[in-house]
């Protein structure tokens, strides 16, 4: 406990000088570069704009109320294809996701110095692009509609459900899995005994937590044209018909809503 | 016909838990294996079903030599030595029956076990063996449901419907009060005797070892110190294998079989 | 053993044994079988696939995945780092300001040390941030700021705040009672008893979620830029629409790098504050 004496009177204090300068130095670069950061913003944008914005975000709330309830009618289909895309997507990255989990657990990987690494890889860069751009990407190649919505959101799951299960096939207990291998059971048998029931609560749990925010996700896949009720939102916008748009944003929000109270639901079933 | 020659297991970090152990069990006999802490008991165990890879020396079980064998040889070899753990190892999400009916997955095809369709016989054989350990009605539960001693029951018939010639048994009192401690050694041991069973029962209680076993083989660091009946472990031995402590309490316990309070003088092995 | 125990074994030898089901109800267990089997059978013939389009579309995907391996940073560097760099300034300043507002808003979502008043109206905050997704928000503020960074910092900073101020609620609704309430037995005020008593319990976590944060901020910047609102993600919507894959290989390399560096980096300092 660093005691600095200046004269006569000893006063306690938590860090030495040293210390001290050096966290306020830490402290002034992370001001500046957050003073850089606002000033590179504040560049990039039309302050006329920002002024006026209070009155153009009441002008927009003006003409998108009410909604237009009678749309209704034509985003049954839109809905319906939203739900389609996100429980595929979740269903194509579960079964892509089981094999690269176990490939990357330590514990039941075949190679720790070749395969496991590539398993990772996968599972970083599925993870790390957000599903609008792997729709994007393959609108280019298979163009647009359903389907690329449906692989887009398969592709970024893939990272996410296999990072978790791999995680917790790290966790198991490994009395068990002995356990089974000294009865003489063969290496699938040890997988489908020793460790798929330990893994199952968590493998569930992922999967419908992974459908909930991919119903999130899938609401907007449409803006780029890869399906759903976000195709309807852009071209809503594109004609600026905001009483649309509104509704639209409302269905999306009692959609999130659902899912997330459904999902809770079955988690709460199964554990 | 277990003849063990020359084992030996040196760890990665350079700790050697056997030094070249020799040991022969003969058919039918019950042998505990007792020791401190750290002394090679569980290693043992785990080398002669290879759960650990032996680093030199042979295992011999009826004519056959383990530590060669391939992944598919030690899987047919493995079926003859039945396992009872600790911590009694049982799946726990999966129901009592499935647990003592994975003691027949080294005989049943992959899909076979996958989807439950286990033999008439092997049904039979698990209904039979959960009425002799008193679990029958246990049955459709899962493993997570039963207590410490109700799970090492259900640990005993999963290594038995493995029609086994050899049990492996390792520390299985070590999680359970003492009455059960008791009621689990009598179970093993009478289990051995009508089928004719060898066992080796690694256990850290030397009163409740002499209590029911024929052999006892004493290890220190990895080698072994003693070997003989339990009526020969006198103090004296006892302080070559644990070290210097007072003796005389835990040997007295063999006579006063009523006393329920085993004492604690080792802390649980590995 | 008991005479009644021996013979319910002679009545179970020779009978079949099945694991019993997951849903005991037969009706229920079957009905959510079939209403699945239906439902996906339904979904999967509405969903329509141009096969041919597909076809042709794999040799694209193949070129694709081959200009992975030489990625073009080169001809449109200049896109590149403009975008990158506004990407992470928008991060870094949304985070900053996200991070400090959703300190006090998670104090007031917490019921064990906020008002009711407070609680419900911090609770609605974090509701609403939290059920608007970051991309729709991007539009609104888009329509309503103009184009540029601006829109994107405020949709980064929105969604950040709905997602720590939860966390951190729940962290503090889960806190040990006794240690705030050993601060709080020696006379201290509201602030000093947040500060003593409160933060220290919870100050690790939250270094931990807002690192986490951070990194979210990033990944979800790279995709304001399709609406408008800044970023790497405008450059990359460029690069598809014109078949330029090398460069869109390059910017993809560039996210996964910057991603993983910041998940390095964000596990680093969890090590340390833990």
């Amino acid at each position: 406990m660093p005691i600095s004496d200046n004269g006569q009177t000893k006063t306690w204090q938590r860090r030495t000088t040293g210390e001290s300068l050096t966290r306020w130095f830490v402290w002034l670069i992370c001001v500046a570069v957050f003073l850089y950061c606002w000033q590179q913003i504040s560049e990039a944008t039309t302050w006329f704009f920002v002024w006026d914005a209070p009155r153009i975000a009441g002008d927009i709330w003006d003409r998108a109320t009410p909604p237009r309830l009678e749309y209704l009618t034509q985003l049954g289909r839109p809905i319906w294809d939203t739900l389609n895309i996100a429980t595929f997507g979740t269903l194509i990255a579960l079964v892509l996701a089981v094999p690269t989990a176990f490939l990357a657990a330590r514990n039941t990987t075949p190679s720790v110095l070749f395969i496991r690494p590539l398993a990772l890889l996968i599972i970083v860069s599925t993870r790390s692009i957000n599903s609008l751009i792997w729709a994007l990407l393959l609108i280019a190649i298979i163009g647009p509609g359903v389907f690329a919505g449906v692989i887009a959101i398969a592709i970024r799951s893939i990272g996410f459900c296999a990072k978790l299960l791999y995680e917790a096939i790290e966790e198991i207990d490994r009395s068990q899995v002995e356990a089974i291998a000294s009865t003489g059971a063969s290496r699938w048998q040890v997988m489908a005994y020793g460790i798929a029931p330990q893994i199952m609560p968590a493998f569930a749990g992922i999967a419908v937590f992974r459908w909930d925010i991919n119903i999130r996700e899938s609401t907007v896949l449409g803006l780029v044209g890869a399906g759903g009720i976000g195709l309807q939102l852009q071209a809503s916008l594109n004609v600026l018909a905001w009483p649309q748009v509104s509704l639209i944003l409302l269905v999306i929000l009692v959609a999130v809503v659902v899912s997330e109270w459904i999902s809770a639901k079955i988690r709460g079933a199964i554990i | 016909m277990l003849s063990i020659r020359k084992l030996t297991k040196t760890y990665k970090t350079g700790d050697q838990a056997l030094k070249a152990v020799d040991l022969e069990v003969p058919a039918g006999q019950v042998l505990a294996l007792i020791g401190p802490s750290g002394a090679g008991k569980s290693t043992l165990i785990r080398c002669i079903n290879r759960l650990v890879e032996p680093s030199s020396g042979e295992v011999w079980l009826d004519g056959s030599e383990l530590t060669r064998l391939g992944a598919g040889g030690l899987r047919r070899a493995r079926r003859e030595m039945g396992m009872i753990f600790q911590e009694y190892a049982l799946v726990e999400r999966l129901t009592v029956m499935e647990n003592v009916l994975s003691g027949r997955l080294g005989y049943v095809g992959f899909w076979r076990s996958f989807f439950r369709k286990y033999p008439q016989s092997d049904i039979d054989e698990a209904f039979r063996l959960l009425d002799r350990v008193g679990l029958l009605h246990m049955a459709d539960k899962r493993a997570d449901e039963l207590s410490g001693g109700q799970r090492q029951r259900v640990g005993i018939c999963r290594a038995l419907i493995q029609n086994p010639k050899l049990l492996l048994v390792d520390e299985p009192t070590a999680s359970l009060d003492p009455k059960t401690s008791r009621q689990i050694m009598r179970l093993i041991t009478e289990l051995c005797r009508e089928r004719g069973l060898a066992a080796i029962i690694n256990i850290h209680d030397v009163a409740l070892a002499q209590m029911f076993v024929q052999r006892v083989v004493g290890l220190r660091l990895g080698s072994i110190e003693f070997d003989g009946p339990p009526d020969r472990l006198t103090p004296d031995v006892l302080t070559t294998i644990y070290g210097k402590e007072d003796w005389e309490a835990t040997i007295q316990k063999v006579n006063e079989q009523e006393s329920e309070e085993e004492p604690e003088q080792i802390e649980g092995a590995l | 053993m008991t005479t009644p125990a021996y013979a319910e074994l002679d009545d179970m030898l020779g009978k079949r044994w099945k694991k019993p089901p997951f849903v005991p109800n037969p009706v229920l267990r079957w009905a959510i079988i079939l209403g699945f089997a239906a439902y996906l059978i339904a979904a999967f013939s509405t969903i329509e696939v141009n096969w041919s389009r597909v076809y042709e579309g794999l040799d694209r995907g193949w070129q694709f995945i081959i200009s992975f391996t030489r990625p073009d940073f080169i001809s449109r560097w200049e896109d590149i780092w403009g975008g990158l760099l506004e990407s992470l300034v928008m991060t870094v300043a949304a985070s900053v300001v996200g991070i400090l507002i959703s300190i006090p808003i998670g104090l007031g979502a917490a019921r064990n040390i906020a008002p009711l008043p407070i609680y419900l109206l911090c609770r609605g905050i974090v509701a609403l941030s939290r059920a608007l997704q970051e991309i729709i928000v991007a539009i609104l503020l888009v329509a309503i700021f103009g184009f540029g960074p601006l829109a994107g910092f405020l949709t980064l900073a929105f969604a950040t705040i709905g997602f720590l101020s939860k966390l951190l609620a729940e962290d503090i609704e889960a806190m040990d009672r006794s240690q705030a309430e050993a601060i709080r037995a020696s006379g201290a005020r509201w602030l000093q008893w947040i500060n003593y008593g409160v933060q220290p319990q919870v100050m690790p976590r939250l270094i931990g979620l807002s690192m986490y944060r951070i990194d979210i901020n990033f990944r979800e910047s790279a995709i304001l830029g399709l609406v408008g609102a800044g970023g790497i993600g405008a450059t990359l919507n460029t690069a598809f629409d014109r078949y330029e894959y090398d460069t869109a290989a390059a910017i993809l390399l560039l996210i996964i790098g910057i991603v993983m560096a910041l998940e390095y980096l964000s596990g680093v300092i969890r090590a340390r504050v833990q």
